[in-house]
């Protein structure tokens, strides 16, 4: 009994920093990365991201602040996948010495089908991929802090359970949804490894960057697919014009649902402050839309 | 075949339908506006008063989202107090009214940008304030349809005194005190319009949907009654065939449509009747009796 209180007191130790100028400084570069960190980072390591909340990284215009955060850091974490595509330069610029930590080493990449055989970036939206993500951000973590090592894999084996819980409820909730239902169209074609991982289909109005204006063209060609393939619901996100998808859906008489949240997550009062509630919140809002 | 290029995309789809009648309503409301500019020799304040506009907007897409009373609330106040404001830097010191509106279009343009960088959230805010003539909703037509009903019938209560400044302001000076109120009304309209441009094509293209149609008129006519009717109709034309080529083409269809007005311009250039210079190079014999 004592060796087990003290054996918790020596943990506590190692876990709690003496102050939060102990911690180690990261960043991350946009906000569903950062709470990946913070997770197996837990108390040791202060995450800062360059892209917070409700951020669209594909128009990101990095500041002095951002070029300052990333100089005191001792570790950039970034996507990859080209979905940053400014982090080289940004990285150069700030003269920092702080390695950068490509956090979806070991994901297969899918082509985005855009026509140009680019990489799709948004690999987070599979759980099996995060998973991946969670093991390198701890190596990397575990490599620059060797002190923390056995706090950071403790966190990382707990999230990663709380993980593999996560999955298998997107999964059990794609179940439920009839299997000719299993068909959406969103603004943004952020979810190709969602739709790879739980066989959900997703048809995008846009190519794969928010980037491009849409033509007539697109807005006849999209309302037509619903139509003809009798696509049941129509999805808003948080980084482009809904007044756009509202009139998609208007049109062509597909129900139009909540919010999906593709590549950032929202502030501490939304509904998708953390990846965790992210996932849950948007299977929600794809059963209640798809079932019934 | 010809229905199906001409006709049909209009037939099948709604938002098309409701792309045109917001151009119809804007080329109807923001023409005869660009004639009187183009008149006054004012061609640029336009472009100047839509970048004013913006931050103002902004600034009420900020505070209550993507409210269509708001942005447009915002973009009027902010267009009113850069009008108002330039034009008493100009009467009251020795800058002149360009001068000062640069100076004033400018700041209003970086205080927006800060407000919306200091607020820390970089969505997209152009893809959101750069309204798309494709997504039109109800309360976006009627407000653009009432923002044309406004105009016209203001236009039409101030258009002797306006038509008198842009001949002879030293005449309408001795005559009449209408000169300064008209001019102030006719600010507000050009902001009005300008505002409801901006929902559907964004701030600079709202000014090419008033400009290039006043300026093509310019080249067909000569007298002030035919030239607003030709620039309300090569607005219209303009809406027309750049949804046109949107929908075959695939191309964006704010810069679409303007660039069909920019097609319908150098044709003009090219062989207007009046200066046109084809015109100029080739006149044709004089009648002799």
């Amino acid at each position: 009994m004592l060796k087990r209180i003290a054996l918790i007191f020596l943990l506590v130790a190692m876990t709690t920093p003496a102050g939060a100028q102990d911690k180690l400084k990261v960043v991350a570069t946009f906000s569903i990365l950062a709470d990946l960190v913070r997770n197996v980072g837990g108390e040791r390591v202060a995450v800062t991201a360059l892209v917070g909340a409700n951020g669209d990284a594909h128009v990101y215009q990095p500041s002095p602040a951002d070029a300052k955060s990333l100089s005191d850091a001792r570790l950039v974490f970034a996507n990859g996948l080209g979905f940053e595509g400014w982090i080289t330069r940004l990285v150069k610029a700030s003269g920092t010495r702080a390695p950068t930590v490509v956090a979806s080493t070991g994901v297969k990449p899918r082509r985005a089908e855009d026509g140009h055989g680019h990489a799709d970036p948004h690999a987070w939206q599979s759980v099996a991929n995060v998973k991946l993500y969670v093991a390198n951000i701890r190596d990397a973590l575990a490599a620059s802090d060797p002190a923390g090592k056995g706090a950071y894999e403790a966190n990382a084996a707990a999230y990663l359970a709380r993980l593999d819980v996560l999955d298998a409820e997107v999964k059990a909730a794609i179940e439920r949804i009839p299997s000719d239902r299993r068909k959406v169209i969103t603004t943004h074609d952020a979810f190709g490894y969602f739709a790879a991982a739980y066989g959900v289909a997703f048809v995008a109005p846009q190519g794969v960057s928010t980037e491009s204006e849409v033509s007539a063209k697109d807005v006849a060609r999209i309302i037509t697919q619903i139509r003809k393939q009798k696509i049941p619901a129509v999805f808003l996100e948080n980084v482009t014009d809904e007044r756009l998808l509202q009139r998609i859906g208007a049109e062509s008489g597909a129900r139009v649902g909540g919010a999906l949240y593709s590549d950032a997550l929202t502030d501490e009062k939304g509904s998708a402050p953390t990846y965790l509630d992210m996932m849950r919140h948007n299977v929600k809002q794809l059963s209640m839309a798809l079932t019934s | 075949m010809i229905y199906d290029i001409l006709i049909a995309p209009f037939a099948e789809f709604a938002f098309m339908r409701r792309a045109l009648v917001g151009t119809f309503a804007l080329a109807l409301g923001a023409g005869p506006v660009g004639v009187f500019l183009m008149l006054r020799r004012m061609s640029l304040v336009g472009d100047a008063m839509a970048h004013a506009i913006l931050p103002g907007a902004a600034i009420g897409f900020l505070l209550s989202g993507l409210s269509l009373f708001a942005m447009t609330a915002g973009g009027l106040i902010a267009g009113f107090v850069i009008a108002l404001g330039a034009g008493v830097v100009a009467r009251a010191t020795e800058l002149k009214e360009d001068a000062s509106l640069a100076a004033f279009f400018l700041i209003s343009l970086a205080v927006g940008v800060t407000i919306v960088s200091l607020k820390g959230n970089n969505v997209d805010l152009l893809h959101f304030l750069f309204g798309t003539v494709l997504a039109l909703d109800d309360p976006t037509l009627l407000l653009i349809a009432g923002i044309t009903t406004i105009s016209l019938a203001l236009l039409a209560l101030i258009y002797r005194p306006l038509v008198l400044e842009c001949v002879d302001p030293g005449f309408l000076r001795s005559v009449s005190r209408a000169g300064a109120p008209a001019h102030i009304a006719f600010l507000a309209l050009v902001v009005m319009n300008l505002v409801g441009g901006f929902h559907a094509l964004g701030t600079l293209l709202a000014v090419g949907i008033m400009m290039l149609p006043a300026v093509i008129a310019r080249f067909w006519a000569r007298d002030i009654t035919a030239m607003i009717l030709i620039a309300v109709v090569s607005g219209a034309i303009s809406g027309y065939a750049g949804l046109l080529v949107s929908f075959h083409a695939g191309a964006p269809s704010g810069p679409a449509i303007i660039l069909v007005a920019g097609a319908l311009y150098a044709a003009s250039v090219l062989f207007g009747r009046t200066g046109g210079l084809v015109r100029q190079l080739f006149p044709g014999r004089h009648l002799e009796a």
